[in-house]
């Protein structure tokens, strides 16, 4: 076990970051430095990914045993980099922004990349609470950052009550693993459950945990909050909120349920049937996430109910939890960044520039912007799971660590019947675009950094739906 | 009755009350305060398994004071967000607060 003051050494990415945090609230405080401060969060952001990739490799417990440095987190960090650096970049250009305090909007961005960067290294039930109410606590506000709007200043309501309340059950589930294992470190709850556990206690705890996590990833029935706060919230931050604390939510669920819950060859602990929840939860959470979807006109609020429908298709690997679903869980996170940071970019920009919320108003962008159009196009098919873009070979993975365990076939019908669903409602958005006519015919282009953020997400999708075997050795190769 | 169990059932009946406060108040500070509850709870526990459970460390006395820090931090902004929509809406039943809907 590393001493406190030694692990600072495998410690400097997050204190480059804890650093340029520090940095950004300083120049925020002094007036003549105050327009640096968005690019002390750009600087400490790159920063914190060149210290991170020479710490690539290492596999230690840090701080007595509270957070793991290993290649599961490192991977989900530079998701977590890769996702806050395009939103603050997107964010800077948006007009939705102006007249918010920006210097403070980029400062909590970085204090919600430190809690995600906890959440992926957490291996203590203290540091899983603490990081996942860093996250939370940073989101509220960045929720309700349009003081005066009604719809944002609801949507942080309703964030902060949902949330702290599930993040309560979820304290009341730890207390409990707390109170039966004596230790509060992964291994030592484990091995406590392992030896005197009482199956009754133990589920209780997994759904007072599910309830904490389930927040996080939008899972039914701890959903409610995510239609009302990714439509109210400026759209940046639902962006945000869509990619990367669901990502940390799947980090914090593998590691909790796979060194907690479950043995080390990954089988379930004491033969507890937590799978089959979490089959039921996942085939609840990507049905009510298609089915309503269909019935939305808010873009922003489709795309919500979309999000949630993907949760549904990642959770479906938790439920076998092997090596191989672990691998395509990560990899369909890597997929959903890219697709739906572009869809929530592409919404920015037809918001900003003709004012459309609804799907009706998106009419004729096929014809005024048909690079952006053509952009969305490929995002839809890949959300949607089409080929040959990346979201089918996402979904093929998935569906195929299912099939390799086999187990949950009617998990399997479920999804497909679902994505089935959900190529109705994406492609309301295309034929509004392209098959309804309009009067206005003047040509929109996006800012180019917005519109450069767009394109670079989108080549993604077509590159790993043609090319993804580099990705899924690499990440084999590290997991 | 040992001393952990009723420690357990006094947290327990806290923890109901703050689940029935969260459910049934529409009053945006009634909700905190039944959340606070819940937490409240939590410590409880943390504090009583620790006491009593024969635990030689002291990570439950350590995880409760996180968790007020924590709680204050919540409180904070929660409260914030509710005198915002208090000027907003004038008013802090969250009914009221029904423009995000479908």
């Amino acid at each position: 076990m590393i001493s406190n003051l030694q692990s600072i050494n495998y410690y400097i990415p997050e204190l480059i970051l804890v650093g340029s945090i520090l940095l950004a609230i300083l120049f925020d405080l002094i007036p003549p430095l105050k327009k640096w401060n968005y690019y002390i969060a750009l600087i400490g952001i790159v920063a914190t990914g060149l210290f991170l990739s020479m710490s690539f490799g290492s596999d230690k417990s840090l701080f007595m045993g509270m957070i793991a440095i290993d290649s599961f987190s490192h991977y989900f960090k530079w998701l977590f980099l890769i996702s806050t650096f395009a939103v603050l970049l997107v964010s800077h250009y948006t007009k939705e922004l102006d007249g918010t305090h920006r210097a403070e909007y980029n400062t909590l961005l970085l204090i919600v990349l430190f809690g995600l960067f906890l959440m992926s290294s957490a291996t203590n039930l203290i540091m899983v609470y603490l990081s996942i109410e860093t996250v939370s606590i940073a989101s509220y506000i960045l929720a309700g950052m349009l003081k005066g709007n009604r719809a944002s200043n609801e949507a942080s309501l309703k964030y902060v009550i949902f949330g702290a309340f599930s993040s309560g059950l979820m304290l009341y589930g730890l207390s409990w693993l707390y109170g039966i294992s004596g230790t509060t470190s992964f291994e030592g709850v484990r091995q406590a459950l392992v030896s005197n556990g009482n199956p009754l206690t133990i589920y209780m705890s997994i759904l007072m945990m599910l309830a904490g996590i389930g927040y996080k990833l939008s899972m039914v029935p701890f959903h409610f909050w995510t239609p009302d706060v990714y439509e109210g919230a400026p759209t940046p931050i639902t962006a945000f909120l869509s990619v990367a604390p669901k990502a940390a939510g799947f980090a914090i669920l593998i590691r909790f349920f796979g060194s907690v819950f479950s043995n080390s060859d990954l089988t379930p602990i004491l033969g507890l049937e937590w799978p089959v929840l979490i089959a039921i939860l996942s085939a609840a959470t990507m049905t009510l996430g298609n089915f309503v979807a269909v019935y939305q006109n808010n873009v922003k609020r489709m795309l919500a109910y979309s999000s949630i429908a993907h949760a549904g298709y990642m959770l479906m690997a938790i439920t076998v939890l092997s090596n191989t679903a672990i691998i395509s869980v990560v990899f369909y996170l890597t997929i959903y960044l890219f697709m739906n940071l572009g869809a929530f970019f592409i919404a920015i920009f037809v918001e900003n520039k003709l004012k459309a919320k609804t799907i009706e108003e998106w009419k004729g962008l096929g014809f005024r912007s048909p690079l952006v159009a053509g952009a969305m196009v490929l995002l839809l098919m890949s959300l949607t799971g089409l080929p040959p873009t990346a979201g089918f070979i996402g979904k093929v993975y998935v569906f195929s660590a299912l099939i390799e365990n086999d187990q949950f076939y009617w998990l399997l019908v479920v999804a497909i019947l679902n994505s089935v669903v959900s190529l109705f409602y994406y492609f309301r958005i295309v034929k509004s675009m392209y098959l309804v006519g309009t009067d206005e015919t003047a040509k929109v282009t996006p800012h180019p950094v917005i519109l450069g953020c767009i394109l670079v997400l989108s080549f993604p999708v077509i590159l790993l739906g043609i090319y993804w075997s580099p990705l899924i050795t690499f990440i084999q190769s590290i997991l | 009755m040992d001393s952990l169990n009723s420690y357990l059932i006094i947290s327990a009946v806290l923890f109901t009350l703050g689940l029935y406060g969260v459910m049934t108040r529409r009053n945006g500070i009634a909700i905190l305060m039944g959340i606070e509850l819940i937490l409240n709870s939590a410590n409880l526990n943390f504090i009583a398994f620790n006491r009593f459970g024969g635990m030689e460390k002291l990570d439950g006395h350590i995880f409760s004071i996180f968790v007020m820090v924590l709680a204050a931090a919540e409180a904070v902004v929660a409260l914030a967000i509710i005198i915002n929509l208090f000027k907003n809406l004038d008013t802090v039943n969250i009914d009221n607060a029904d423009t995000l809907k479908g």
